[in-house]
């Protein structure tokens, strides 16, 4: 699989380890990889493989304890708490399997946190709110609290927070997880359309159907990407927790 | 961030939690009304006495026998003070130019006597004068005689209340009371006027100087009051009077002090006391902080997933920290004020009741009480808010 284009994601051979006792877990070993501008990775493998760690170092929310993570050209594994922030505030954008939506706040102002946090005036944040919310089709529920939307409008409403400061990376953690499977295709189908648009998206997944769906998917096991496909040449062994003899 | 945005976003998460916020602010405001309350009673107290003594006139100088100041010679050179006496009081209104009243004052306790009835009083004698310097008002029959101080006539002037206490609805002007063993005529009745300077001006009786330091075989004056002129002529006729006094008893035996000195000192010590129980209040104050504290550890250990969000979201640590802090500001700013409100309440209940007293907080308690409980308020929320800044986003999204 080649790596067209100018990479907004280069990881060389990057490692987080934690120490658990006296232990040293390493949750992420030796990955690197280049993520083109516009591309659409599938991270798929069992619970507890790293995929998580993976997405977390992808979003800067998490350092790499070795290696070197260029996001957009700049190296970012070593930068502080603060700067990691800005890195995250312009460049990247979370879709959670749980939301995370503040409960108190309705759907538009949940939209507009990172305006506020960005101190972008009120006029231009509503424009930028409408349309993001226009953009997940949600205009209409802007004023509901999520305790007053569907599971699929609350992701909906996720989406267009993670879109509205226009970030570089969509990073979406079993988007579809909390969702039945009409909701769940919905939302694919938006943020495939995102990604059409040219919004590079990295999506966490035990879904199959969503894994051949993509591009590409890195598969891993025991922190390792252990296999790297297109979406299309996806088969449900690559996915089993003990190691078979790779079918490639 | 804009400012605006956090105060909104605060109010948000504290409206929220209605009755926690409530109790929260409920004790800042128990604190800062509690401070107003106290200062006010402080304050009061002290403008109570000044106007008191102000009531008097402030170009009061007072004479009293004894000096009060030790002169670090060897002890008992001085001896026993000289008595101040009638003609030292005489040779003061001859010799002090800037005087315009001199007045002897002679004090004693004895019991009054009309018929059946009888009441123990304060027995002042005085002289004509008396009247014009303690400001004194007639009710009926007229005040003490002009006559030479050292003559003391048979007569006497009832205060209101003991007036009404020994004769009822009779009127006690040409009766004859009896003061002790002694037969006194009534010649007048004084206006009410309450008390001054702690004694009942109502509940006594004046006599003339010399019939009362016979009555109470006294040799010496309780003191001499002068009244002078100008306020500017207090320290020249302070001075003359040492001198004359001095040259009299041939060594400074006695204490001249200015009614100035007494407010003054009065009204300093009145502060210090506003001060303390200020304090004492404040301590409260202190104790409605830790409840601000306590609240935010709630808030933040509740809304860590909220935190992670922000974070994940590219909130800065001082962004955090300012919304948590924003928070606790607000709590206090909001028990600050319903506390000042609620100690104007206080306030003016208590002015309500006892009109005569004037009960009122001084400005510096009112300020100072704002500007420390918002103090305290943020103080105690920076410990929170810190604890919030220092969460791992990926542990905190988690909720851990």
């Amino acid at each position: 699989m080649s790596d067209g284009g100018a990479p907004i994601v280069e990881l060389e051979d990057v490692w987080r380890s934690y120490r658990v006792g006296d232990e040293v877990l390493d949750a992420l070993r030796a990955a690197s990889a280049r993520i083109p501008v516009g591309d659409y990775v599938a991270v798929m493998g069992p619970s507890g493989s790293g995929k998580s760690t993976l997405l977390n170092v992808l979003g800067c929310l998490d350092r790499p304890s070795r290696g070197v993570y260029r996001l957009d050209g700049r190296e970012v594994g070593t930068l502080g708490d603060d700067e990691l922030s800005e890195v995250r505030h312009h460049l990247i954008g979370f879709v959670f399997q749980t939301f995370h939506l503040i409960p108190r706040l309705a759907a538009e102002e949940n939209v507009a946190l990172p305006l506020v946090l960005d101190g972008v005036s009120i006029e231009e944040r509503r424009e930028r709110v409408a349309a993001a919310l226009e953009a997940v089709g949600l205009s209409h529920r802007a004023k509901h609290r999520p305790s007053e939307l569907s599971g699929g409008e609350c992701q909906r409403v996720a989406i267009a927070r993670a879109t509205v400061m226009r970030p570089r990376l969509l990073l979406a953690d079993e988007p579809t997880g909390n969702l039945d499977s009409a909701a769940g295709r919905q939302i694919m189908e938006l943020l495939e359309q995102m990604n059409d648009e040219g919004l590079t998206l990295v999506v966490v997944t035990h879904d199959l159907n969503i894994g051949r769906r993509a591009k590409r998917v890195f598969v891993l096991r025991d922190g390792e990407i252990v296999q790297r496909v297109a979406g299309s040449e996806l088969a449900p062994e690559m996915l089993l927790a003990a190691p078979i003899e790779a079918t490639a | 961030m804009k400012s605006s945005d956090a105060v909104i976003f605060s109010w948000t998460a504290l409206s929220r939690h209605r009755r926690r916020s409530a109790l929260s602010v409920l004790g800042v405001m128990v604190g800062v009304a509690s401070v107003i309350a106290l200062t006010a009673l402080g304050e009061g107290a002290r403008r109570y006495v000044t106007r008191e003594f102000a009531s008097l006139g402030t170009n009061l100088l007072i004479v009293l026998p004894g000096k009060n100041e030790t002169t670090g010679m060897f002890p008992g050179a001085g001896g026993v003070p000289n008595d101040l006496t009638l003609g030292d009081a005489r040779a003061l209104r001859r010799g002090v130019r800037e005087a315009r009243l001199v007045v002897p004052i002679a004090i004693g306790n004895e019991t009054v006597a009309y018929g059946e009835r009888r009441r123990q009083v304060a027995v002042v004698g005085s002289t004509p004068d008396f009247r014009s310097v303690r400001r004194l008002g007639m009710g009926a029959g007229s005040f003490l005689p002009e006559s030479d101080m050292e003559r003391g006539a048979a007569v006497a002037v009832l205060g209101a209340k003991l007036a009404r206490e020994i004769f009822g609805i009779e009127s006690p002007v040409g009766r004859v009371i009896r003061i002790g063993d002694w037969r006194i005529r009534v010649i007048g009745v004084l206006a009410p006027k309450g008390r001054q300077l702690g004694i009942d001006v109502d509940d006594m009786v004046v006599v003339p100087v010399a019939t009362a330091m016979r009555m109470f075989d006294q040799t010496s004056l309780f003191r001499i009051m002068i009244e002078v002129r100008a306020h500017s002529d207090l320290q020249r006729a302070r001075q003359r009077v040492l001198a004359i006094i001095t040259d009299r008893h041939e060594e400074e035996d006695v204490t001249c002090i200015t009614q100035d000195s007494v407010v003054g000192s009065l009204s300093q010590i009145l502060t210090v006391l506003t001060l303390a129980v200020g304090a004492i209040g404040a301590v409260s104050l202190a104790v409605a902080g830790l409840g601000v504290m306590n609240l935010m550890l709630v808030s933040v250990s509740e809304r860590t997933e909220e935190v992670g969000l922000l974070k994940a979201l590219g909130a800065k640590r001082h962004q955090v920290l300012r919304v948590f802090l924003v928070e606790a500001m607000m709590l206090s700013t909001a028990g600050a004020l319903v506390g000042l409100a609620m100690g104007w309440a206080l306030v003016r209940v208590c002015v309500m009741l006892y009109p005569s007293f004037p009960a009122a907080p001084p400005l510096w308690a009112v300020a100072s009480v704002v500007v420390v409980s918002i103090g305290v308020g943020t103080l105690f929320g920076v410990l929170p808010a810190r604890r919030a800044t220092r969460l791992d986003p990926v542990a905190a999204l988690a909720g851990k």
